[in-house]
């Protein structure tokens, strides 16, 4: 479980160091978790260590977006006074992206594996 | 002052508060959601979030005293991003066979997320900061502060839609899927994390592995994409929209 942790965060840390140093958007941990799936990759004895940590820390994924959640106490007056434009947007953004996405991944694959498998 | 009143002077200014409170309410929350045969609708996270806002009204403690003891928490946020290559290392094989599909969908999930979003946020009347806040939504928390800084929205702002929307998107995710009739587990898990990031990864988790890492895997390439094109895309349309300035 130490030995997992530790992985974790130094991949976290290279990534944040090569995020800062080459001047990337690209957040850290993202560069992380591509870092640690290369290692994965390159040695698949690893994974056996890594394992039960990283997966004992996403089975609780949402309790983490708890403490940034409660800042909604902050922000109570512009909510107020946005509510509608607010509430709309993201509900029905939220809507479309996954409607949009899921419909173009089975499409564009059921497409592919029909040009691959003509019948 | 009376001796209760001492205890919570000194309590209030420790982290321990702040940390046990976080705990408690989503246990709480999620016990709730255990009970409802985990409803969509009982999200524990708006659940512990409802919880910890009425306490700390009731309390009259300040967000910033409660989060010097919730950061602890809140830091796990980076390394759990980290440790979802394990759950993508163990999909591997399904990866390679679709990646050119999921490549497509997250293209268009990521500007129909930002856009939409924008767009009609404009058409109801909202503010210039409330538009760039409300771009970089579909994206993880710290990632999506770190982009409505660079375009000028408000940071804390953008937490907070953050937090809404991976709420709606874990609310709506299987009945719209259902309705639309997309059955793959790989491509719900993937509009998920496109759409709600890690609140709907979280939820997709709870329904398989196979949808989680799926899930996540499209959380992490949709902060990557959103990264890169936020920051141009979402000043330009609200110039666009609201006519200069």
């Amino acid at each position: 479980m130490l030995e997992a942790l530790a992985a974790l965060l130094l991949a976290q840390t290279i990534g944040e160091v090569l995020s800062y140093a080459l001047g990337l958007p690209v957040p850290g941990p993202v560069l992380g978790m591509v870092l640690l799936m290369i290692l994965l990759l390159l040695r698949p004895d690893t994974v056996g260590m890594l394992r039960p940590t990283s997966l004992a820390l996403l089975r609780h994924l949402s309790l983490l977006f708890v403490p940034a959640g409660v800042g909604v106490m902050v922000h109570f007056a512009r909510l107020g006074d946005e509510w509608l434009p607010i509430a709309v947007a993201l509900i029905v953004s939220t809507a479309l992206a996954i409607a949009v996405t899921a419909v173009v991944v089975v499409w564009s694959a059921r497409f592919l594996a029909r040009r691959d498998d003509p019948r | 002052m009376t001796r209760v009143d001492s205890i919570w002077v000194y309590l209030a200014t420790t982290p321990l508060l702040g940390l046990t409170a976080t705990l408690l309410a989503y246990l709480v929350a999620f016990h709730l959601y255990e009970r409802t045969g985990m409803n969509p609708l009982a999200n524990p996270v708006a659940m512990s979030v409802a919880l910890l806002v009425l306490l700390l009204l009731t309390t009259d403690t300040s967000y910033e005293t409660y989060f010097d003891g919730a950061q602890f928490v809140h830091f796990l946020l980076g390394p759990a991003t980290v440790a979802l290559a394990v759950p993508l290392y163990d999909q591997r094989a399904r990866l390679a066979r679709l990646w050119l599909p999921l490549t497509l969908g997250l293209a268009a999930g990521v500007s129909t997320a930002i856009c939409s979003a924008v767009g009609i946020a404009w058409l109801l009347g909202a503010s210039r900061e409330t538009l760039l806040s409300l771009a970089p939504k579909s994206v993880t928390t710290p990632i999506a502060m770190g982009i409505a800084e660079k375009i000028g929205g408000l940071p804390s702002l953008t937490a907070v839609f953050v937090i809404l929307t991976g709420m709606a998107g874990a609310i709506m995710a299987r009945p719209l899927l259902n309705l639309l009739r997309i059955d793959a587990h790989e491509a719900r898990g993937f509009a998920v994390g496109v759409a709600a990031h890690g609140i709907g990864t979280a939820r997709a988790f709870q329904v398989s592995e196979q949808m989680g890492a799926f899930a996540g895997l499209a959380m992490g390439l949709t902060a990557l994409v959103t990264a890169f094109t936020a920051p141009w895309l979402a000043p330009l349309m609200v110039r666009l929209l609201t006519g200069g300035g």
